[in-house]
């Protein structure tokens, strides 16, 4: 489901990952962890500290060197109360005041501590889950669409929390669809499109008419912002069992030429970035 | 027309209050947006407008008259996690036509494609289930609409066409629509007034 997918974090480095619903962001982030179901085909290489990642390093790394926020609250043990289910994420110091600092930090009143996931609206049930893996201490966070539905005070806490944990020399990858709070704490940013990478640009290229941009799948998710133009692509992006045989944005592209169809662009180089798309300048 | 939540409070069993005393009138032709931060009962509202939690006090009104829950619904909610809304063991076809037919416009305004129809919900992603259930929310009695963080899990393109799609039909049929979103941004791009359920 997604291929020719390159992309890398460093430590002290925000990489923030975004593109179109069902781009198989969520597939990456377990693909790392992974925990992707038996019937995934991987192939390709994740490397951590410059070694590869086997699956039985991926079993002993998860939750202590690698820790996920997962974007479904389904994650949550629906039989345990969520206090518990944080201290048991701490790997080192005082579990119950690490529980209770991270609670207090996204505004979840003591008596939180005592409720099962049912009880929990779902901004709260996402704190909770945001909470588990800040307290893991891991040294690479990778967190699935944190942000939905919290109000922006505990948006901007957790953003600000991931900057100082990739400040202290940590790797975050932040992967959303809010462009917005990525461009405010990531240091460069990678999009998706039908499960490849069609970009990785500087955040600061995020601007104006997304005239800095190099591909025109992000030029045209960065106008569709309601703060922007709120004018989307028509048409939607094709299914893994049907893809395009050349460029897999050719479909919807303006731009697109008989030479998109043949085959699918290699990454290349360009301005401090790179994109995949033979006519981009 | 207009839909009028009077006096409403509500409360989870024996719980505290979440509100007590909810005054609200949505009009036709009126875009509300309504904020509140997380766990105030902003959802719980939006169940009790759309006649799917009963009050523990107070009434809903549609024209004056109490709504009743049978046949199409005329107030209609949208959530937010469209793989919740949907019978898993439907084909997306029987799920679509459940309530009415949409027309092939809107379909295409939605960007749905035929081909999606023949599959299972487990097959498609939350931001195609979710142009499913906008359309599916669209009948031709549908006079109010509930869009409780109706696109908070989706790119920002699939916003834009579900929401370019949504007000094309709110012209023509004079609808009022309730957002619930915390995306200040999108509020402020929708609304025409926006109210915090706190001061309600
Ligand atoms: N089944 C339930 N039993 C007990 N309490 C519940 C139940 N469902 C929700 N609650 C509580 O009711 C309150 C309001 O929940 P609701 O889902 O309406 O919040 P919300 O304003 O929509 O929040 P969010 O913005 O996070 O979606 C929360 O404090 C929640 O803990
Ligand atoms: S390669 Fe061609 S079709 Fe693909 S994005 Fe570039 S211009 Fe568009
Ligand atoms: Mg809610």
């Amino acid at each position: 489901m997604i291929s020719s997918l390159n992309i890398s974090v460093e430590a002290g480095e925000i990489l923030a990952v975004v593109g179109a619903s069902g781009s198989g962001k969520s597939l990456l982030a377990h693909a790392i962890l992974g925990i992707l179901p038996s019937n995934a085909k991987v192939s390709g290489t994740i490397k951590f500290n410059g070694e590869i990642l086997t699956s039985a390093r991926q079993e002993a790394l998860r939750g202590r060197e690698i820790a996920l926020v997962p974007q479904s609250v389904n994650y949550l043990d629906p039989l345990m109360r969520v206090g518990k289910q944080v201290r048991t994420s701490v790997k080192k110091g005082n579990e119950a005041k690490a529980q209770r600092e991270v609670f207090e930090r996204y505004r979840l009143k003591s008596d939180v501590d005592k409720m099962y996931p049912f009880q929990l609206s779902g901004g709260m049930a996402r704190r909770t889950l945001l909470s588990t893996a800040m307290v893991s201490g891991a040294r690479v966070i990778i967190a699935d669409e944190p942000t939905p539905g919290l109000d922006p005070a505990v948006i901007n806490e957790a953003l600000n929390h991931f900057r100082d944990v990739a400040d202290n020399g940590n790797a975050v990858m932040l992967i959303t669809h809010d462009i917005e709070s990525a461009l405010k704490i990531a240091d460069k940013i990678a999009v998706l499109y039908a499960g490849s990478t069609v970009e990785v640009a500087p955040a600061n290229n995020f601007t104006g008419n997304g005239e800095k941009l190099r591909h025109p799948y992000s030029k045209g998710l960065w106008r569709a912002l309601p703060q922007n133009e709120f004018i989307p692509i028509p048409g939607s992006q094709p299914h893994p069992s049907t893809l395009p045989s050349g460029c897999l944005f050719e479909p919807r592209c303006v731009k697109a030429t008989l030479e998109c169809t043949k085959a699918q662009p290699v990454m290349r180089e360009l301005r401090n970035g790179i994109v995949r798309c033979i006519h981009a300048t | 027309m207009q839909l009028e939540a009077k006096n409403i409070g509500f409360r989870y069993d024996n719980g505290p209050w979440l509100f007590q005393g909810i005054n609200f009138i949505l009009k036709p032709r009126e875009i509300v947006g309504l904020t509140g931060v997380s766990g105030r009962g902003k959802t719980t509202f939006c169940k009790i407008l759309a006649g799917l939690e009963k009050p523990v006090e107070g009434s809903i009104t549609l024209n004056r008259k109490e709504l009743h829950r049978n046949g199409y619904h005329p107030v209609q909610l949208i959530y937010q996690n469209p793989e919740k809304a949907v019978n898993p063991r439907w084909k997306m076809e029987k799920i679509l036509n459940e309530g009415w037919k949409p027309d092939e416009e809107l379909l295409t305004s939605l960007g749905i494609e035929k081909e999606w129809l023949m599959r299972w919900p487990n097959e498609l992603s939350g931001g195609e289930l979710q142009r499913f259930c906008v359309a599916r929310a669209l009948g031709p009695n549908t006079r109010f609409l509930i869009a409780d963080e109706m696109t908070t899990m989706l790119d920002a393109i699939t916003q834009a066409q579900i929401w370019q799609a949504v007000l094309e039909i709110f012209k023509k049929r004079e609808m009022g629509i309730v957002v619930v979103s915390h995306e200040a941004k999108l509020i402020q791009r929708l609304c025409h007034r926006v109210i915090e359920i706190n001061s309600l």
